[in-house]
């Protein structure tokens, strides 16, 4: 039933997910935010699918399917990755005390 | 030949695009490198994206151009018009897109395979409902978020009658019809289930009230990297299994760090519906009558914050509201300028999302190495003069401290009650989110500034000024 395929990925998918836990764990609170929308803008990577989908021979409802898909991800990621660099320029430290 | 080496090329950019994830990621970790990581993440989503575009299985690319160039423009203006107010609604709205990308993938991935005739075996139609639902959860779920944080809906817990029994059985019937669509692939009964999974989304978020929020955005952000994982299931692609997990871990994360500092689990904020059941069965408050507070003139905050040695601001969410963050940070340079020390405690669950109020104060040019955690600065109050919470409420309600009868009790709270005296701005008297009384505004050292928090301090500010 399960081929040998899924449960490589299932592998995978597991310890990507300790990985995460790993890098993310001492992140602190002043960039829970960016790192969130950060994140946020990574998880869309399902435009890879939807581009996959979309692509599929012509107008099919399927492609029409992966269409909307393309639109949605690509304001996830582009839109994501954009507001957090527009967050994160505005974070400074203090001046060096001249005194 | 060349269809292998195209699934190299392919392969082989995946694995730089997974690296430059890592490091984007591990980069997000630390002020000085947090932008560069972030680009480096972009970076690696670019490469991920070419590298899919040299897949033979695109053959029209029409419809992608167009699809990239439309959601290119719609993310550009959302990134830039949106205010760093609103950046929780933001962030919800783009966690609902991802979910709804994945639930499309998965939609996508059936259609084909039903009108291709495909058989399916029971791993792919198990990963593709799977996928569906995930993702169609995060979406209708975040949309809710989305609406609770801009206020079209009640931010405070809406609940009705048997809602944990319909949620049950409408998981229940979306079982059924998963069973139903791995013996008997049908598009009409899939989007019987898709609906079933939106209303799920709903259902699973309405209940719950806007002081749960940052935990219910981190929640989300968790979903939508679950979803992309789900797609990547149903797609068999290594790169989006990979970057799901990242990001689903990392939202757990955060989801753990918020529910630990409200001292609740997460099965209690998903189904609690805190505050609904809590008009408080009186507790610390005696019955009905009004109860004195003291209210304080601007003139007279102005000499206390002007004259003391020390000065703690602790924001709220009310600061997010009243839009007041450049006024805050323009009376801590003002007082500083007099020789007052002037620090900012912030409170994790303080605002709609993990890191609201750093977000806020960073956009005012405070610099983040004056903001401080509620474990660094929590031992200050007591040798503090004064403590300004701005729109803040039951993160600097002492009842969660004392008080066992507190609905919030055990909550790790700042303990501004200790300093020596506290000016709490304030829009009116009305309990926080969480709908408890606050004993703070009835202690002897504590001083109520009524009005839009952006008003008062803008007098307060002058009234400093014309010492």
């Amino acid at each position: 039933m399960f081929d040998s395929v899924l449960l490589i990925e299932l592998f995978i998918f597991v310890l990507a997910v300790f990985v995460g836990f790993e890098v993310i764990t001492k992140v602190p609170p002043t960039l829970h935010t960016p790192l969130m929308s950060g994140a946020n803008a990574i998880s869309g990577i399902a435009i890879l699918g939807a581009l996959l989908v979309a692509g599929q021979k012509d107008f099919t409802a399927g492609a029409i399917i992966g269409f909307m898909a393309v639109i949605l991800a690509t304001v996830n990621v582009v839109g994501g990755f954009m507001v957090t660099d527009r967050m994160l320029q505005m974070f400074k430290k203090s001046p060096v005390d001249k005194n | 030949m060349n269809d292998f080496d195209f699934d190299l090329f392919i392969g082989a950019l995946y694995l730089v695009a997974v690296i430059f994830f890592y490091f984007g990621l591990k980069r997000l970790g630390s002020p000085k490198t947090a932008r560069s990581g972030n680009l480096i993440a972009s970076l690696g989503m670019l490469i991920a994206v070419v590298a899919t575009l040299v897949d033979r299985e695109i053959i029209s690319f029409e419809l992608i151009v167009a699809g990239i160039i439309i959601g290119g423009l719609i993310g550009v203006i959302m990134a830039r018009a949106i205010k760093m107010t609103a950046m929780p609604q933001m962030v919800a709205v783009f966690d609902g897109l991802g979910g709804a990308a994945s639930a499309l993938v998965a939609a996508g991935v059936l259609h084909g395979n039903i009108a291709d005739g495909t058989d399916m075996s029971v791993d792919v139609s198990v990963t593709i409902m799977i996928g569906t639902l995930i993702g169609a959860v995060t979406f209708s779920g975040s949309l809710i978020a989305f609406g609770k944080l801009q206020e079209i809906i009640a931010t405070r817990p809406v609940t009705f009658p048997l809602q944990k029994t319909v949620s049950l059985l409408l998981f229940v019937g979306i079982l059924a019809m998963i069973g139903y669509l791995v013996a008997d692939p049908d598009m009409t009964v899939f989007i019987g289930l898709s609906v079933a999974c939106l209303l799920l989304g709903i259902l699973l978020v309405i209940p719950i009230g806007g002081a749960d929020m940052p935990v219910v955005i981190s929640l989300l952000n968790s979903y939508s990297g679950l979803a992309a994982a789900s797609a990547g299931f149903v797609l068999g692609n290594v790169m989006l299994i990979i970057a799901g997990a990242l990001v689903g871990a990392a939202g757990l994360i955060l989801t753990q760090i918020m529910t630990k500092a409200m001292n609740r689990s997460l099965v209690n904020v998903v189904f609690g519906a805190f505050g609904a059941v809590e008009t408080v069965s009186g507790s610390a408050a005696p019955g009905g009558e009004a109860r004195p507070v003291r209210e304080v003139a601007y003139e007279d905050s102005a000499v206390i914050l002007a004259y003391a040695r020390s000065a703690i601001f602790v924001p709220g969410y009310g600061l997010a509201v009243a839009q007041a963050q450049h006024q805050l940070k323009e009376l801590g340079a003002l007082i500083e300028a007099k020789g007052v020390a002037v620090k900012y405690a912030i409170h994790p669950v303080a605002g709609r999302m993990p890191g609201h109020m750093n977000v806020l104060l960073a956009e005012a040019d405070v610099p983040y190495d004056k903001l401080y955690d509620l474990d660094q600065i929590n031992d200050e109050f007591s040798s503090t003069d004064v403590v300004v919470v701005v729109g803040a409420n039951d993160v600097v309600n002492p009842g969660a401290r004392d008080d066992a009868g507190s609905p919030i009790y055990g909550m790790p709270i700042l303990n501004v009650d200790r300093a020596g005296q506290v000016i709490v701005l304030k829009r009116s008297l009305s309990p926080g989110f969480a709908g408890i009384d606050n004993e703070l505004f009835y202690k002897e050292n504590t001083s109520m500034l009524f009005g839009d928090a952006r008003e008062s301090l803008v007098k307060v500010i002058s009234a400093i000024e014309d010492l």
